[in-house]
């Protein structure tokens, strides 16, 4: 069964004046890959944020984004992080970052188990006590990936996950990326340049140009 | 030396004062905030000036100023780059506050030392209880937005999307680093606070891979630097905060070593 998690109806978004998207209309449901395509500059990070924010001030009368699920259930892996070289955390500790709907300083013995499932998930035990800034770009996007998920979201936003991968990692990532949307009923948004990963994997594609977006049923 | 009951306190206020640097420091360095911490040193100077000359206790003074302009830099900007212009505006402006309290107090030069350099054999234990209700007051709060502290300082940007009220639990980190801040003068002087705030946590970055190690590494170099400083200090008379600074940095080096070492040999 799918079932709505976000209903986006004729949406207008302005950056410093300039009106940036035009009367954007899209549904998304769950059990559903949704790619966002798009020249740079179109406005694919600015919307996202503009959804999040709408979701995080849950503003019921903003009658053109309708979301179905809390912002606690919406994860978003951003197309930035500032994570350099000697950045010192190792891999677990920086999945476990995102815990954060308990206050005790220490992981209970139930989070310690949802932690080793999902490193087992996105194949990051062998390494899990590895500083983060020491792992490739792929292993990085792996424990981005297992750091959202650990959230239990219904809504999982990639922006760009796969720009510094080579082609087997990215097929790699999607594939795993599509294995979760299928045993957790999920959602997704995966902002991507890549044509190749949309006909692979897409379900619905939305290109956005000039200003207005398209949505295209892929299967 | 355990004879004289001022050195006992300074022994037990170091161990508790090395508790709050490592805790707020593993943060501090963390976040990348130990320009803020620095200039926070300059502001409790002020603070500790104007204390003398309105007759109040010390810590009292500076926990005053430096809480005020933590919550002023958080009002100004939530932007650390905006951030750093703003601080460097308010330090310039306390350090000037400072000279001028001392100069109208009539107490002037025996104070002024012990302000800026540390006066913790001088301490009595009316200054280590209320050293220690301040310590537990701050390690209560840390404790308490512990996650999602962690959550913001590691991986700031994440935070920013997937978690709420980063912008609250950042300014009331700022205060509680302004306490510290106080906290420490006593011992190392508020000229150099900073260093038991960001020198232990930063060698323990490059030995520990996890928060709770960093915090445990960082107190067992701000334990060993102010008990060994304490012990030299004694038997030499040379003051304290030298020794603490000097250890600290010896400590900071050899860990940048290790880390390095290695690496060097392994890449190329
Ligand atoms: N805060 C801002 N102030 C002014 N202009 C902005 C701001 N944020 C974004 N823009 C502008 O909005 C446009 C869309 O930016 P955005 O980052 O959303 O593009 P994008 O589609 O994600 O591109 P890319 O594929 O390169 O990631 C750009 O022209 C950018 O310059
Ligand atoms: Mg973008």
């Amino acid at each position: 069964m799918l079932s709505k998690i976000l209903e986006v109806a004729e949406l207008n978004i302005q950056v410093a004046g300039k009106p940036l998207i035009d009367r954007l209309s899209f549904t998304i449901y769950t059990n559903t890959l949704l790619c966002i395509t798009g020249d740079n500059g179109v406005g694919k990070t600015t919307l996202i944020n503009h959804l999040l924010k709408a979701a995080k001030s849950k503003q019921e009368h903003q009658s053109h984004i309708n979301f179905n699920t809390s912002f606690e259930a919406i994860q978003v892996i951003p197309q930035f992080r500032n994570i350099d070289d000697d950045y010192p955390l190792s891999i677990q500790n920086f999945v476990t970052l995102n815990l954060i709907k308990q206050w005790r300083p220490w992981l209970t013995s139930l989070e310690k188990e949802k932690l080793s499932k999902i490193l087992s998930l996105v194949n990051l035990t062998a390494i899990k006590n590895r500083p983060l800034g020491e792992a490739s770009g792929g292993e990085k996007q792996r424990a981005y990936l297992a750091q959202a998920l650990i959230a239990h979201p219904k809504l999982l936003i990639l922006d760009e996950s796969t720009s510094n991968l080579d082609r087997e990692s990215r097929i790699n990532l999607l594939h795993l990326v599509k294995t979760i949307i299928n045993q957790e009923n999920i959602a997704v948004i995966f902002i991507t340049h890549d044509p190749e990963l949309v006909k692979l994997f897409g379900d619905v594609e939305l290109h956005i140009s000039n200003r207005h977006g398209v949505m295209t049923k892929l299967r | 030396m355990f004879t004289y009951s001022f050195m006992q306190y300074a022994f037990i206020a170091s161990f508790f004062i090395s508790i709050i640097c490592a805790i707020m420091g593993v943060f501090v360095v963390a976040r990348k905030t130990a320009f803020y911490t620095h200039t926070l040193s300059e502001i409790s100077f002020s603070g500790a000036s104007f204390a003398i000359f309105a007759g109040i206790s010390p810590i009292t003074g500076m926990l005053l100023f430096t809480i005020t302009s933590s919550i002023f830099v958080s009002l100004t900007g939530r932007n650390m780059n905006q951030r750093e212009s703003s601080v460097s505006v308010f330090s310039a402006i306390f350090i000037g506050l400072g000279v001028l309290f001392l100069s109208l107090s009539n107490k002037q030069s025996s104070y002024a030392t012990n302000i800026l350099f540390g006066s913790i054999v001088g301490i009595s234990r009316a200054n280590v209880t209320e050293l220690l209700i301040l310590i537990a007051t701050i390690l209560c709060i840390t404790g308490i937005m512990f996650r999602k502290l962690k959550y913001i300082s590691f991986d700031t940007i994440g935070a920013q999307y997937n978690a709420k009220n980063t912008a609250w639990i950042s300014s009331l980190f700022l205060i509680l680093v302004a306490c510290t801040v106080s906290v420490t003068a006593q011992i190392v002087g508020s000229l150099l606070i900073f260093s038991l705030l960001t020198i232990p946590a930063s060698s323990a970055k490059y030995l520990a891979h996890s928060v709770h190690s960093m915090m445990l590494l960082s107190f067992v170099f701000a334990l060993f630097g102010t008990w060994m400083g304490l012990y030299l200090s004694y038997i030499t008379n040379w003051p304290v905060s030298f020794f603490i600074t000097f250890i600290e940095g010896i400590i900071y080096g050899l860990a940048l070593a290790y880390a390095k070492i290695p690496n060097s040999s392994n890449n190329r």
